[in-house]
């Protein structure tokens, strides 16, 4: 690897490194609910290393405990995976010059956290050549980290404490906080800003999540209505 | 057997929806409409999560100001519009959510 590389690497993980934090506690709680539902070890730890999808994987561990059948958790999973759409859909205009390959193993890693660590990164670097390595050190911090906190949680069971109630979340809240608020420019912006966090508080108890989805979808609606004409690239 | 069929399954929808769009980056010109809304995702879908994380809590709303997470967030946000760096919104949300937590 390349010294240039090497450094966005590095930088893509440490600039994750808050929501690493944030993250512990819910592949921790992930596993030992998964052994507690009846899924086995092997599942369980292969379920974190070949889908890679936090929401998604509770979804799984919540309705295998319930019998749910097959097609229901998959269907169930597709819906909370369209979230994900958005993402890959707004970073289209960065990917042109990347090889299928490598396209390929970055949306295998796209989640929230790594998302918003674009997100912020693509503000200030926007050369072709600044994103690959920056998103691969982001992702791959995220994604080893997930590992290892599933197989605690299998490890431990019961065993382990309610570290959801711990407020580790927090981390992952003022980092997604300190990433929006400066791509708040003009009316349009905060215009959206302002409807899906009020719509978000309104839906929240709409199933697998689909509030989040609808409380997106109309913010971005009327972001675009409200925007300058021209409007932004 | 229903197991290997569940992560094969789960799997396929996962990374189906995350890749598409970007397998077909590049090859073709996207609407100028849709180019525009591309722009507000990361507004939209974060401050969407922001919201919830903030103020609901294993299903019920909790919007009071008692409530350690807004001081964190809100400590972030002010801390961001002063155009200081991503570090210093963190390192200033945390504080604020630890003080907001002891003194309530």
């Amino acid at each position: 690897m390349p010294q240039q590389s090497r450094r966005l690497f590095f930088e893509g993980a440490r600039d994750t490194l808050p929501l690493i934090i944030a993250a512990i506690p819910f592949g921790m709680v992930f596993g030992a609910l998964a052994q507690t539902n009846g899924l086995s070890v092997g599942a369980t730890l292969s379920m974190s290393a070949l889908v890679y999808a936090g929401s998604s994987q509770f979804i799984a561990a919540t309705l295998a405990g319930t019998a749910a059948s097959l097609p229901v958790i998959i269907v169930t999973v597709f819906i909370v995976n369209l979230r994900h759409m958005l993402y890959a859909t707004s970073l289209m205009p960065h990917v042109t010059q990347l090889p299928q390959h490598q396209r390929a193993i970055m949306a295998f890693w796209l989640t929230d956290e790594t998302f918003a660590t674009i997100s912020h990164h693509l503000q200030t670097h926007t050369k072709p050549g600044e994103l690959l390595y920056y998103y691969l050190g982001s992702a791959t911090a995220m994604y080893l980290n997930w590992q290892a906190c599933t197989a605690v949680g299998v490890f431990l069971q019961q065993r382990i404490p309610d570290m959801t109630s711990w407020g580790l979340d927090i981390a992952m809240v003022v980092a997604f906080t300190g990433i929006v608020v400066p791509l708040l420019r003009d009316k349009s912006q905060w215009a959206c800003a302002g409807v899906a966090s009020v719509t978000a508080l309104f839906t929240h108890d709409w199933p697998h999540q689909s509030g989040l989805l609808f409380s997106s979808l109309l913010a971005i609606a009327v972001g675009v209505a409200l925007s300058p004409r021209g409007g932004h690239v | 057997m229903t197991e290997v069929l569940l992560i094969v399954g789960m799997a396929l929808v996962t990374f189906l929806p995350r890749y598409l769009p970007l397998a077909l980056a590049g090859r073709y010109r996207l609407p100028p409409l849709l180019r525009q809304c591309l722009g507000y995702v990361p507004i939209a879908v974060l401050s969407a999560i922001i919201t919830q994380t903030v103020f609901v809590s294993g299903g019920d709303l909790r919007v009071s100001l008692g409530n350690p997470y807004l001081w964190g967030a809100l400590a972030a946000a002010i801390v961001a519009l002063l155009n200081k760096p991503l570090f210093w919104s963190i390192s200033a949300g945390l504080a604020a959510y630890v003080a907001a937590f002891i003194l309530m």
